[in-house]
């Protein structure tokens, strides 16, 4: 026996119970308690067969391996890079993940990267103490050059990418802009001035109306429609 | 938080910014509202655009200084709350919240607003001494316009609070009809340079990518009472006249603002 | 016992009007303005962020650390001087307590979770009201928690066993008064902040405490709508 409290896409706060009995399973953000399943974090309801769980609206990023995320140097060592990952944790950009040229010993490295710079890299290593290890190597990787970053919740993220990226690639076609996301939030915008703020505006309305169905039709309306600054 | 220097000072060269305002325009909206606090004599919140700040006046009866027997007296504190902003960790006021308070105080006194004899009560025995408090709830930068907004509407809000005759005690709970004896209202408005172009009201991610800045503080004729540049650029003669000239303009258009809450 | 009817008209176990709004700090990750008659507490989250003084970082957990601070204009007197004391710090302690057990920070080692409320102006129950805001501003910044926490005061004023008391009820001089601020969770009304002072029987303490148990929920109805109100349909 067991009875379901709520729908698919229910605001549910922590703490509010979800289901009764044991026929569903607590997934993600969920935990039970004798024969209940609770929220365990401020977000909508997803039902994947039994499974009951929750998706977070807020919340803070969690680094994982294998992820692209926007960081700023805030300190240089004698091996590479410390990074800002807009989290609890600091990321370190080895020289030799850094570029593929050779690096002599005595290089001043902020010649290449210097504090206050924002890189795009690529988690290659958590440790159990959430030090992060960080690469630029890969295609795509790079140092920051022009545009402008803005900051969203990386909550948020799978939704300004959208199913396959159509909703970033939405957002890049009506605004003639490259845009890169990092999970982490962080998100690079780079073509005209007035391209560049019709994105930031469409991408903070998305984390507005994250938790709403429609969001790809209503945004392809709104991009269509907005005219040039 | 994100500042991106170079793209605002790009930007500013050619008269735009980063999020297409015009340089002289302020943010939307610009709310006041007053009384927003019942334990404060007089009090007042102030939006302007994600900035948000708070004002209380709280009055007390002390003895006079011996230096200005018949005078009563006033003094400005600021604090900027890491409730605020990631920016700021609790403890003493630091120089950005000194520098905040003694500007906003300048304008005020040196306008001579209040009318210090009017608050005295005994000569060399007993006067009123007002203490105006500044207090942030979200920086998102342009905060001595703000606190310049909230300190005046909440001068002009206050009342005294009831005083007993016989004991000469202060009953803080029930205020009087009678407002501050207040002569001038004197608003400061800063004018930021970027890149050598002005602009007023910058966001929190404006104001660090700024070289120079000068607080303008004056009255309704014009008359200028206070002045403070801050930044590590350099100011010349004339930049400082047109940057004088375009605060002049901005306070008409604060006024206008601020009128509107005590309709 | 004189105490009948109460100061300001209100039934026994009714609470002053209460108003609750979510996101007021946007610099935050999370924040709430919560009132309740006329004390209002405002709270806003940052975290987790790294943990300074490194020397207090728990390599096996987040830390939740909260702040109190009543605005020098917010006291029913003369103005407060600015900054910490003895109270302050008491009170940020006592709030730090009521949300711990229901915070989970277990993956965020070394980090911490700053919790800063600010009240303009206060009419007692200050340290109820600051935990209701921060409960709802840690919720809004996506932070994982078992449940929400509500509090209240309650007590007795004169023989009478009320709810959120005002400060003239903790201040009445004519009988014996006692001032409860309690902080319950949700599901199991389990009880995370106690306090007590003045004078109450053991019969009177019981009965205080079913009645918080009670009238928690109305806060908690509040909170839940306030976060829910965040996402319009």
């Amino acid at each position: 026996m067991g009875s379901l409290l709520v729908q698919e896409k229910d605001i549910i706060i922590p703490g509010e119970i979800l289901a009764e009995g044991m026929d569903y399973l607590p997934g993600e953000n969920t935990y039970r308690e004798n024969d209940k399943i609770h929220a365990r974090v401020l977000g909508l309801v997803t039902l994947s067969g039994r499974v009951v769980k929750v998706t977070p609206l807020s919340g803070p990023y969690v680094p994982m391996i294998g992820d692209k995320i926007i960081a700023k140097v805030v300190d240089i060592t004698m091996s590479g890079w410390r990074l800002n990952t807009n989290t609890a944790y600091l990321a370190l950009l080895n020289v030799k993940d850094a570029t593929t040229r050779f690096v002599r010993k005595q290089e001043d490295l902020s010649q290449i990267i210097a504090i206050g710079e924002y890189v795009i890299v690529m988690i290659i290593n958590v440790t159990s103490q959430r030090l992060i290890d960080a690469s630029m190597r890969e295609p795509g990787l790079q140092k920051i050059v022009g545009g402008r970053i803005i900051e969203i919740n990386s909550q948020k993220v799978p939704r300004i990418i959208g199913k396959k990226g159509s909703m970033i690639s939405l957002i890049k076609t009506h605004t003639g802009c490259e845009i890169t996301v990092g999970q982490n939030g962080l998100i690079w915008i780079k073509g005209t001035p007035e391209g560049e703020h019709k994105a930031e505006l469409a991408i903070k309305i998305i984390e507005e109306r994250s938790h709403l169905s429609g969001l790809t039709e209503a945004m392809e309306k709104y991009l269509g429609e907005t005219h040039d600054l | 938080m994100i500042v991106n220097k170079t793209l605002i000072r790009e930007l500013a060269k050619q008269g735009k910014r980063i999020n297409m305002r015009s340089l002289t325009e302020y943010r939307k909206p610009i709310t006041i509202e007053t009384n927003i606090s019942w334990t404060a004599e007089g009090s007042a919140k102030v939006q302007i655009g994600q900035t948000v700040v708070l004002a209380g006046v709280k009055l007390a009866i002390e003895k006079p200084y011996n230096d200005t027997p018949s005078e009563g007296g006033i003094m400005v504190n600021a604090e900027l709350v890491p409730l605020s902003s990631s920016e700021y960790e609790p403890g003493p006021p630091g120089p950005k919240a000194v520098e905040l308070a003694r500007v906003t105080d300048r304008g005020i006194r040196e306008a001579k607003a209040v009318d210090m004899k009017k608050l005295c009560i005994k000569s060399g025995e007993k006067a009123w001494f007002v203490t105006i408090d500044l207090i942030t709830i979200n920086d998102d930068g342009n905060l001595f316009d703000a606190v310049g907004l909230a300190a005046l509407a909440a001068l002009k809000a206050a009342r005294f609070p009831v005083v007993d005759q016989k004991t000469g005690a202060i009953d803080y709970k029930q205020k009087t009809e009678e407002p501050l004896p207040l002569l001038k209202e004197p608003l400061p408005v800063t004018i930021y340079k970027v890149n050598n172009e002005l602009l007023v009201d910058p966001t929190w991610e404006e104001e660090n990518a700024y070289e120079a800045r000068l607080t303008v503080s004056a009255d309704k004729d014009g008359t200028i009472s206070a002045l403070q540049k801050g930044g590590e650029g350099p100011l010349t003669i004339s930049e400082v006249a047109k940057m004088v000239d375009l605060a002049l303009e901005k306070a008409e258009f604060l006024r206008v603002e601020l009128d509107k809450a005590f309709e | 016992m004189t105490y009948k009817k109460r100061l300001d008209g209100r039934a026994f176990n009714e609470l002053r009007s209460m108003e609750a709004k979510v996101g007021v700090v946007p610099n935050a990750c999370g924040s709430a303005s919560f009132r309740m008659g006329k004390t209002w507490a405002i709270a806003a989250v940052y975290g987790p962020k790294e943990m300074i003084p490194r020397f207090l970082a728990d390599p096996t957990t987040g830390v939740l650390r909260c702040h109190y601070n009543m605005m020098p204009f917010s006291g029913s007197g003369e103005r407060i001087r600015p900054g910490s004391n003895r109270r302050s710090q008491e009170i940020a302690l006592v709030m730090t307590k009521a949300l711990e057990p229901v915070v989970d920070l277990s993956e965020f080692p070394n980090s911490v979770v700053d919790v800063y409320v600010e009240l303009p102006q206060t009419d007692a129950g200050t340290r109820c009201a600051a935990i209701s805001a921060a409960s709802m501003a840690l919720a809004d910044a996506g932070i994982p928690m078992k449940d929400m926490v509500s509090s209240v005061a309650v007590g007795q004023v004169d023989g009478m066993v009320v709810a959120d008391l005002n400060y003239n009820e903790e201040a009445y001089e004519e009988g014996a008064v006692s001032d409860i601020p309690v902080a319950m969770t949700h599901n199991t009304k389990a009880i995370t902040l106690l306090q007590m002072d003045g004078e109450i029987s053991k019969e009177d303490l019981l009965k205080a405490l079913e009645l918080a148990r009670e009238v928690t929920e109305q806060i908690y109805e509040l909170q839940k709508k306030a976060l829910k109100e965040k996402f319009p349909k």
